[in-house]
């Protein structure tokens, strides 16, 4: 077994170590980080690849910002463990069936030797760029279906924005641009007065 | 230049290359927490004469072994566990913030030559290594079973995701104008004939403002220091931490404000680069530029009260985004012209 053979392996065995620990962690806290443990990995099954490109973009999107608000909600939230675990027995031979049929089809296509033979990684020069190879790609060769769907998400982000805006009367807010805008004389206000003379006479 | 170590390669045979990356690793890092140590005591200095006061000057001459009693005195403290804490992430949480500002060393160029790890995509993994540090505040923050703490690494993770869209923006004007990801070529796209009107801070001066406010906001520095905000929630997200594993949580913010003023000096102000023609470049010129970076971050803390927190997202989302969005669309439109002088 090569060095990269065995990095290779190491990381894999992190990975569904690590997605397992997902699902069998009894704190949601603890699933969440296994979640970002699994992508860590991942993310240096890619690098193997030479996808550098994809491998640090998977932290950095994932890990990086999606998981950090994934586990900012959940510590938040209030879990009733015993609840979500309530008919975990009942459903159990289901889910049992459905894992056996993708592992089975996994099995039979990434198992068939015409495949596994003509999809080995391509060995790049040392030069090689992922980065540079994909940008001329999505913009050239994909560009319209790569606006598309950056539209796409644009419209969903907007829509997501609408949906949750709501217009509440009564809110105390602070104004900025009047804060910033205030000047001395609208706040202070200098009168002359004579200072008092000591009382004559009576 | 390295021909003196052949021999020793030819006899270590294949176990020399992660001998010598090793190597390479503890010369970076032990300089570091040097360097670290002492820009407490530069901090402390620097503050006491903005405010006319003398600052530490009991241990040692000047002052000069105050960081190493510090050390000591946290070494020797006891770690105190909160009841009902849990455990493990408690103790894992500084760990997890220093690794990030150590790991991203790899890619960080001292000259033409001294890197550890000459990676195509350096630019790509600064980004990602740096938006790694929020778990260690957010877990210390969960882990501690405190409310102070835990509102602070609420606060904290709201302005790193914040300051991390800006800040990611900027380097993207960078990358534009380089046309590399690759830190080393970044610094070598600002070199030219004319000394320092060569570097990229003058076509990119809203982001270079942008990109190093970001940086003090993403260390948690004063004035967007709402993270430990001592007068609100005493410490935040580190009020349960005592001993070395607060010293930890140090380490990690003053690692990375020496990481932003080093990602600052390459990327914006020139790297090993020579201000003027007549002068050779060198490492040397990284350190003072990277010594003036690091002297601003001290300067902001002595002179600035605190942002308030919506301020703080204010600035982060209806200024800095908006801005850097503009100049990245300026810069490529700059870039077609030929008046791109860069």
């Amino acid at each position: 077994m090569s060095f990269f053979d065995a990095v290779f392996y190491l990381f894999a065995i992190l990975t569904t170590l690590a997605a397992t620990g997902v699902i069998i962690a009894r704190n949601p806290v603890h699933a969440a980080l296994f979640l970002v443990l699994a992508f860590c990995s991942a993310a240096g099954i890619w690098m193997l690849l030479e996808a550098e490109f994809l491998a640090i973009t998977l932290v950095l999107v994932y890990v990086g910002a999606v998981m950090v608000l994934f586990l900012f909600v959940v510590m938040m939230l209030d879990i009733n463990l015993v609840k979500l675990k309530e008919g975990f027995w009942r459903w159990f031979p289901f889910g049992a069936v459905i894992a056996g049929l993708m592992v089975f089809e996994m099995v039979w296509v990434l198992g068939s030797r015409q495949i596994s033979e003509s999809s080995r990684a391509v060995v790049h020069a040392a030069n090689y760029s992922n980065t540079k190879e994909l940008g001329k790609l999505i913009y050239t060769q994909y560009v319209y279906p790569f606006e598309l769907a950056a539209v796409v998400l644009l419209v969903a982000m907007v829509a997501a924005i609408a949906l949750t805006l709501r217009r509440r009367s009564g809110v105390k807010s602070q104004n900025v641009s009047e804060q910033v805008k205030v000047k001395k004389a609208d706040r202070l206000r200098i009168v002359k007065m004579h200072s008092e003379s000591r009382a004559e006479g009576k | 230049m390295m021909e003196w170590l052949e021999p020793i390669q030819k006899m270590l045979g294949s176990a020399w290359l992660p001998i010598w990356t090793l190597l390479k690793i503890v010369v970076i890092v032990l300089p570091l927490m040097g360097a670290v140590a002492y820009l407490t005591l530069a901090e402390r200095k620097v503050i006491g004469w903005m405010q006319i006061r003398i600052g530490p000057n009991r241990v040692g001459y000047f002052g000069l072994l105050q960081p190493l009693a510090d050390g000591l005195k946290l070494l020797m403290k006891e770690i105190i566990v909160p009841s009902g804490a849990n455990k493990f992430l408690f103790i894992v949480a500084p760990i997890l913030t220093l690794m990030p500002a150590l790991a991203v060393w790899a890619v960080v160029p001292f000259n033409a030559e001294l890197v550890v790890a000459n990676v195509n995509a350096g630019l790509l993994y600064v980004l990602a290594m740096a938006s790694l540090g929020v778990y260690g505040i957010i877990i210390a923050g969960w882990a501690s079973n405190s409310k102070y703490a835990f509102l602070g690494s609420l606060r904290s993770a709201a302005q790193i995701v914040s300051y991390e869209i800006a800040m990611g923006f900027a380097l993207v004007t960078v990358l534009m104008a380089s046309q590399s990801l690759n830190l080393g070529d970044i610094v070598r796209g600002q070199h030219g004939t004319h000394g320092l009107l060569n570097w990229y801070f003058i076509p990119l001066f809203p982001m270079f403002v942008v990109y190093f406010i970001s940086g003090v906001a993403e260390t948690n520095r004063a004035p967007f220091d709402v993270a430990e905000g001592e007068s609100e929630i005493v410490a935040g997200f580190h009020v349960e931490y005592s001993g070395m594993a607060f010293a930890l949580f140090f380490l990690g913010e003053y690692a990375n404000m020496i990481l932003v003023s080093f990602l600052t000096s390459i990327m914006f102000l020139g790297g090993w680069l020579s201000p003027v023609p007549f002068l050779p470049d060198g490492i040397l010129w990284m350190f003072a530029k990277v010594a003036v970076v690091l002297f601003l971050f001290l300067w902001f803390r002595a002179t600035f009260p605190r942002y308030r927190y919506d301020q703080l997202m204010r600035l982060g989302w209806k200024v800095f985004i908006p801005v850097s969005l503009i100049w990245v669309v300026v810069v490529g439109v700059w870039m077609q012209t030929s008046y791109w002088l860069w």
